[in-house]
C-alpha cells in the first residue's frame, strides 16, 4: 500500500492540519516509508485467526445509569479562547 | 416487501414511476446518564451544563459504556423482531465539526449491536405492508450549534453531546410518502411501548434521513439521493412528495441523477444540494481503540425478553381476538400507548365494544377538535368509564350520553352528577310512558287509521313519544308499549 501526493492533501484537509504545499511531497514519502514498514506484517499467515482486541484477557468495563458527572459549565468552557454567556463560539458555520 | 401497487406509482409525463424509499431513523434513548458519560440526558439545561470532560473530549478522557443503553437497544432490537448479536465493535466515524468536539462519533460500522428485523406497518385503508430491518446500531449523538445568536458567530451547546443515539435502518421496502409516515409512526410506536425513547419528534428525541430513488416499475434500484435530519411526519412527507418529483423531471427530461445529500427547507417544501460530491464526506471508519468489542451472552438477552411489555401487533391481535373489536378500531386504539392505556382503562369490566366506539368516536374526535393531547384531556378514563356504565345499565340513553359527554368535555364533571342536576335520567317508568302513548294515541285518531295501512307510520308515533317525554324516554320500553297500543 502506498499514497500519493494527491492523498495525503486530501487526508490533511479532511484533518484539518495545515500542510505547506512544498511539505506534501517528503511528507508523503515519510507516509510511504511507514506504510512499508507496516506491510512487512502481511508476510506473517493470519489464516483462520481471530484479530486481536486485547492483550491480556479482559472485559469491556460497564457502567450503571446514574448521573455522577457535569454540572459543571464553568470547568467545560474554560479553556474556550471564545464564549459566550456559556456557551463556545465558532466562527460561523452553516451547511 | 410491498408490491408496486398501482395506486402508489406518481405519474410522469412519459408514463408510471415507482418511488422507493429507504430511512434512516435516529432515536435517542431513554436513559439518566450518556452513552459513555456519566453526564445527565435532561433536556432543556443550562448551555453546557449537561457535559463531562468526556463529552467535551478532553485530552486523556476515556469512554466508559453505559450498561442501561446497551440493555435499551437490545430491548429494542426484540421489539422490532430483530436479530441481537451478542459480539459487537465500535468504531470510530471520522469528521470535523464544531459540535463535534472528538473529531469523531463513537457508532457501530461493520458490528452492529442488532441485525436484521421486521416490523409490520399498518395504512390507514386497513391495509398493511412489511418494512425489513437492515440493523440498528448505537452511537453517539452530537451537540447543538445555534446560527441565529449572532451575525458572524455560531454558538455551541455540548448538551446532547454523547447522548445515546439508536439508528435504525431501513430496508429499501418503502414505496411512497403515506408508507413512509406511517413507517415512522409504527417504529415511533414501537419505542414508546418499549420505553426506550420517547419518540419526541419537536424536541428532536426522534429525527429521521430519508433515501429517495425512483424507477420504472419492475426496473433495478434507480439513483438515491439523501435528505438528512428530518424532524416531523408532515416533512418527511413533503420532502419525499417534491423529491421524487424532481427525479422524475430530470429524468424525463433526459438527465440523470446525482448521488447527493439533499437538505430539506421546510419553508418552501423544497430540496436543494447540501454537500456537492467533492466535498462529500469520507468517515475513515476505523474500531475505537479506546473501547473493546461490546458482549453479552443469549442469557441476559432471553431475561430481557421476558419483561417485554405487550407491543402493538400483539395489542391488536388480543382487541381482536379476545374483546371482539373490529381490526379498524384495534389498530386506531393501539397506535399510540397512551390511547391503548386510556381505552383498556375504560374497557376494564365494561361491554369492550361499546368502550371502543366511545374512546375512537366521540372521545377522539373531541381531542381532535380541540386539538388536545391524551396526556391532557379533561376527561378521565374513569369517568368515561361511569358514562358507559350509565348507558349499560339503561340510566341514560347513547343519544342524552352525547349531550352528557359533551357537558363532561367542558366542565369535567361526573357524569351521574351531571345527568342528576339536568335531569336527563332515562324514564324507564311504563306508567309515564304509558300516558304519554295514550295521550298521542287519543289526540291522533287520523294517524292512528293511517298506521293500520302503513305499518311504516311506527316512526312517528316512536317521535312524538320522545318529543314529550324530551328524549328520556327508554327507546325499548316506548317501542314495546306503542306496539301493545297499536296492535292490540
Amino acid at each position: 500500500m502506498s499514497v500519493d501526493t494527491e492523498t495525503v492533501r486530501r487526508i490533511a484537509h479532511l484533518a484539518r492540519i495545515a500542510v505547506k504545499e512544498e511539505a506534501l511531497e517528503p511528507m508523503t514519502g515519510e507516509l510511504n516509508t511507514i506504510l512499508d514498514w507496516v506491510e512487512q506484517l502481511g508476510e506473517v499467515n493470519t489464516e483462520g485467526v481471530e484479530p486481536m482486541t486485547r492483550v491480556v484477557d479482559t472485559q469491556l468495563r460497564w457502567r450503571q445509569d446514574e448521573v455522577t458527572d457535569g454540572g459543571y459549565p464553568e470547568r467545560v468552557t474554560k479553556n474556550a479562547p471564545d464564549g459566550d454567556d456559556g456557551f463556545f463560539t465558532v466562527p460561523k458555520v452553516v451547511e | 416487501m410491498s408490491e408496486a401497487t398501482k395506486s402508489n406509482l406518481l405519474q410522469g409525463v412519459t408514463g408510471d414511476w415507482e418511488v422507493v424509499v429507504g430511512m434512516e431513523i435516529h432515536a435517542q434513548v431513554q436513559s439518566k446518564a450518556k452513552l459513555f458519560s456519566g453526564a445527565s440526558t435532561e433536556f432543556g439545561a443550562e448551555p453546557n451544563a449537561n457535559v463531562s470532560l468526556v463529552d467535551a473530549a478532553m485530552p486523556g478522557m476515556l469512554p466508559v459504556i453505559n450498561a442501561y443503553c446497551v440493555e435499551q437497544a437490545v430491548r429494542t432490537g426484540l421489539g422490532l423482531k430483530a436479530q441481537i448479536n451478542l459480539r459487537s465493535i465500535f468504531d470510530r466515524k471520522n469528521y470535523f465539526y464544531p459540535d463535534l468536539p472528538q473529531g469523531y462519533q463513537i457508532s457501530q460500522f461493520k458490528d452492529p449491536i442488532v441485525g436484521e428485523g421486521e416490523v409490520i406497518v399498518d395504512m390507514p385503508d386497513g391495509t398493511s405492508f412489511t418494512v425489513g430491518i437492515e440493523r440498528l446500531h448505537l452511537e453517539q449523538d452530537a451537540g447543538k450549534s445555534i446560527h441565529d445568536l449572532h451575525p458572524s458567530k455560531s454558538y455551541v451547546d455540548l448538551n446532547r453531546s454523547g447522548i445515546a443515539l439508536m439508528e435504525i435502518v431501513s430496508k429499501p421496502d418503502i414505496r411512497s410518502s403515506e408508507q413512509a409516515a406511517a413507517y415512522l409512526r409504527k417504529v415511533r410506536a414501537i419505542v414508546r411501548y418499549l420505553g426506550t425513547c420517547d419518540g419526541n419528534m419537536e424536541q428532536g428525541s426522534m429525527r429521521a434521513d430519508v433515501n429517495v430513488s425512483v424507477r420504472r416499475p419492475g426496473d433495478p434500484l434507480g439513483t438515491r439521493c439523501e435528505m438528512k435530519n428530518i424532524n416531523s411526519m408532515r416533512f418527511v412527507q413533503q420532502a419525499i412528495d417534491y423529491e421524487a418529483m424532481r427525479q422524475i423531471e430530470i429524468i424525463e427530461a433526459g438527465g440523470t441523477i446525482n448521488q447527493e445529500t439533499r437538505l430539506f427547507d421546510s419553508r418552501n417544501g423544497e430540496t436543494r444540494t447540501m454537500r456537492s460530491k467533492e466535498e462529500a464526506h469520507d468517515y475513515r471508519y476505523f474500531p475505537d481503540p479506546d473501547l473493546l468489542p461490546l458482549e453479552f451472552d443469549q442469557a441476559w438477552v432471553d431475561e430481557i425478553a421476558s419483561g417485554l411489555p405487550e407491543l402493538p401487533d400483539d395489542k391488536k391481535a388480543r382487541f381482536i381476538a379476545d374483546m371482539g373489536l373490529s381490526p379498524y378500531d384495534a389498530s386506531v386504539l393501539v397506535s399510540d400507548k397512551s390511547r391503548a392505556e386510556f381505552f383498556e382503562a375504560v374497557a376494564e369490566g365494561r361491554d369492550a365494544k361499546l368502550a371502543a366506539n366511545w374512546v375512537t368516536g366521540e372521545f377522539f374526535g373531541a381531542l381532535n377538535k380541540n386539538g388536545t393531547a391524551i396526556e391532557d384531556s379533561p376527561i378521565s378514563a374513569a369517568q368515561l368509564g361511569a358514562l358507559v356504565d350509565l348507558i349499560s345499565d339503561d340510566t341514560i340513553s347513547g343519544k342524552i350520553a352525547k349531550q352528557v359527554f359533551e357537558i363532561m368535555f367542558e366542565t369535567g364533571e361526573e357524569p351521574a352528577k351531571i345527568v342528576e342536576d339536568k335531569g336527563l335520567k332515562q324514564v324507564t317508568d311504563t306508567g309515564a310512558i304509558e300516558a304519554a302513548v295514550d295521550e298521542i294515541i287519543a289526540a291522533n285518531p287520523d294517524k292512528v287509521a293511517e298506521y293500520k295501512e302503513k305499518p311504516k307510520m311506527f316512526g312517528w308515533f316512536v317521535g312524538q313519544v320522545m318529543k314529550v317525554t324530551q328524549g328520556k324516554a327508554n327507546p325499548k320500553a316506548v317501542n314495546d308499549i306503542l306496539k301493545a297500543k297499536l296492535d292490540g
